[in-house]
Order: structure tokens, then sequence, then C-alpha cells
């Protein structure tokens, strides 16, 4: 476990080397070992973030803070990145409410570079902000997580990462063409929570956002799900309902009735 | 053996489930148990303590940033404490502290001294109370272990 909120590199050098050992080709990497580079200041949340990844066979780097994820990804001053375009990652996770560095300035950063700006970036957030989840998406943010993270949530990203986008299987939702079947090709549920004592039954939408609706970009359109529920306000204690039964929750709802 | 087995099994039980009915935990508890397996025996345990550490720290900050002894109080620091044992409390279910903590938060908006230090007092009682009820489960458990026997999961419901 990265406690110190040091930084555990896995440069595709090191990762060839391994698997190098048993005869395989020195090709890509395995492409199922996902590397995933987790952000958070909590190095409780820290923990269990990278279990809950590790769990779902992703190699982890955990860092703790927005600094020491630039400084990871060789983003953190101008030299020449070019000994870092071997480095894989495949997925950052990172909290948003972080001193210094927040995880949306952490988003812009890495959408500005070249060598990450494809990485998918998902955010985790404490707090249900209809604005602040519409700006993390707006800026290119795969996905918005609310807090307490779930094993559910790490499951539903990890079987977006396995599959090719270029197959359209349904699951990778910046397909349009995928658009109808985002809720039939989720992950099987979980065994179903069997307390929840705040469960709240799943909502359709009816959000007002409070700002002017922009286009919706494919990710938005394919965020939409009649399941979460979109309160507004900084009321986090309703959403430790039972989250199984609703995979896509917490993310940005747009328009009601869009399915 | 298998009779004590049984009974300290049921014990377990029992006492889990009234953690839960009692507040003192929530389905993020759940969510904690099911990381934990042959590989990782203890990630509970060493999540928990990591958080007990937490507590102490934070507490410890507040209490030092609601000194006014030392000038005007910085509401605003208090609230960043706040902020952060509210985040690690609900990341490992422990319900009643991270209740506690929406109390306080908004009470360090209000900028209300008096509910800040009553809050902090609750705050830590709390995380206190519930570090010592944890502390039975674990034994609980390890007590199940060397009779011989295995933890049960327990159904909430």
């Amino acid at each position: 476990m990265a406690r110190d909120g040091g930084v555990s590199c896995l440069r595709r050098s090191e990762m060839m080397s391994v698997g190098g050992i048993g005869g395989i080709e020195s090709a890509p990497l395995d492409l199922d070992e996902v590397h995933v580079l987790a952000v958070d200041d909590s190095l409780v949340d820290r923990i269990v973030i990278e279990r809950l990844l590790r769990i779902t066979s992703c190699k982890v780097t955990a860092v703790d803070s927005g600094w020491r994820a630039l400084e990871f990804l060789g983003l953190d001053n101008e030299k020449a990145s070019a000994e870092f375009d071997r480095l894989k990652v495949d997925l950052i996770i990172t909290d948003y409410c972080m001193p210094g560095m927040t995880g949306y300035e952490l988003l812009k950063k890495i959408k500005e570079s070249s060598n990450f700006r494809e990485v998918p970036v998902v955010i985790m957030s404490s707090e249900n902000v209809l604005t602040r989840i519409d700006r993390c998406l707006e800026e290119g943010a795969q996905d918005f997580l609310l807090k307490p993270v779930k094993l559910a949530d790490v499951k539903r990203l990890r079987s977006h990462l396995t599959k090719d986008v270029k197959l359209s299987n349904g699951n990778k939702r910046k397909l349009p063409e995928d658009s109808s079947s985002v809720n039939s090709s989720l992950p099987p549920p979980s065994p179903p929570l069997t307390i929840s004592p705040e469960s709240s039954p799943p909502l359709t939408v009816s959000t007002e956002s409070s700002d002017s609706s922009p286009p919706l970009s494919p990710v938005e359109i394919f965020s939409t799900s009649p399941l979460s529920s979109p309160i507004d306000d900084e009321d986090d204690d309703v959403l430790t309902s039972s989250s199984e039964e609703s995979p896509i929750r917490r993310q940005k709802m747009r328009s009601p009735g869009l399915d | 053996m298998d009779a004590l087995i049984a009974q300290l099994q049921r014990q377990f039980r029992d006492y889990t489930i009234s953690l839960y009915q009692q507040g003192f935990l929530d389905d993020q508890f759940t969510e904690l148990k099911k990381l934990q397996d042959d590989g990782s025996p203890d990630f509970v345990a060493e999540v928990l303590t990591l958080f007990f550490e937490d507590c102490v720290k934070l507490i410890s900050n507040m209490a030092r940033a609601l000194d006014k002894t030392t000038g005007a109080v910085d509401f605003s620091q208090v609230g960043a404490s706040v902020h952060q044992l509210k985040g690690s409390s609900s990341s490992v279910g422990a319900k009643r502290v991270k209740a506690l903590c929406v109390s306080f938060k908004e009470y360090c908006e209000a900028k209300n001294y008096e509910g800040c230090v009553r809050c902090l007092q609750q705050v830590d009682i709390e995380y206190k109370a519930l570090k010592t009820k944890l502390q039975d489960m674990f034994n609980l458990e390890k007590q199940i272990i060397q009779a011989g026997g295995i933890v049960p999961q327990v159904d909430i419901n």
C-alpha cells in the first residue's frame, strides 16, 4: 500500500521484463493488466480505492495529491516527456476535493497533455453537486462516482476498460449507437445489499439544473439513467442507499425522460 | 469444540447485527467486508485502525483550531478537518461519526462556537465508542478462528 503517499511506479519497461520471463511475446503488455493511477489526499480512501481496484485485477499506483499525480505522469515540468511515453496508464481516478490542486484542475491538466488526454479520468466526490458533476463531465471526465465508492462502481469501471472501443459491444458508453443498450449491457448486479436502512427507491429524474444547459456531449448523453438520484445539494446522507440495483448511479442527470 | 464454535458464531452474528441496528455501522462497512479474503484476511481491521488514527489526528486539529486562547477561531480550518473526517468515516461505514460530522460541518459554516465545541466532544466520544465495539467484534472473530471455526457471513436484514 502506498501509505506514505509516495509513488509506486510501474513503468512499461518493468512490466515487460516481468512478462518476458515466461517467454511471452515482448509485444504489448498483457491487455488484461489495467494500470490505474489513483489520486486521493485521504489515506483511508487511498487504501480502500487501492483495494477495490486490486480486487478487480488492476495494478494500482496511489498518490496523495494532484501534484504527485502530475509528477508520476511526467507532466509536472516543461522537459520533453519522451522518457514517459512508455508509461502505461489506463485509467486515472481522482478525488475532487483535495488541498492544493483539485481533481478538476488535475483533470484539466491531463486533458491538456498530448500523452495522456486519451486516458479516461474518473472523478470521485462525497458531494453530489450537479454543477460540479457537469463541469467535470464537460471537461472530459469519463465518469463521476459518488463516495463512498463501492465494489459495484469499480467493477463497472473495470468492465469498460477491458473492452476495446472498436468493438461495438454496448459497454463503451462513448459509442453513440449503443445509447439504447447502456442499461441492458451492464454487468450483472452484485449480491443484493442486505442492509439498507436508508434505502430510497430508484427515482426517475426530475432535476433542475441551476446552470444553463449547453449541448450534451456523448459522454453526458450516455450518463443519463433513470436510476440515479439527482439531489442537488450537499445532502449526501441519503445517498448511502443501496447501489447494487443502480450501477449507473450518481451519473449526471440531464434530461428527464432521456432513456 | 463444535458447541463452543456454534456459540461464538451466534454471539458474533448477534453482536454484528446489533452494531448495524444501533446505527454504529452502515452498508459501507458491509462493502469493506467484501474486500476481505484469504489473501487479505485483516483488511477491515487494518482500514479501521487507520481510520481511528485519522480520528485522533483530525480531532486534535479541530481542538486546536477551536482553541480561543491562541486567537480568533478559524472556522474554515475546523471545517476542513471536519470535512476530512466526514469523508473517511463515510468510507468505512462509521455511520454515527459521519452523521455527527454533518452537523459539525453546519456549525462550522454558521460559525457557531458552542455548537462546534459540542460536536467536537460528541465526535470524540463516538469514535471511541465505535472503536471499543469493533474491538469486541474483532475479538469474537479471533476466538472463533482459534476455536477452529470460520467467521460467518452475517446477513443484515
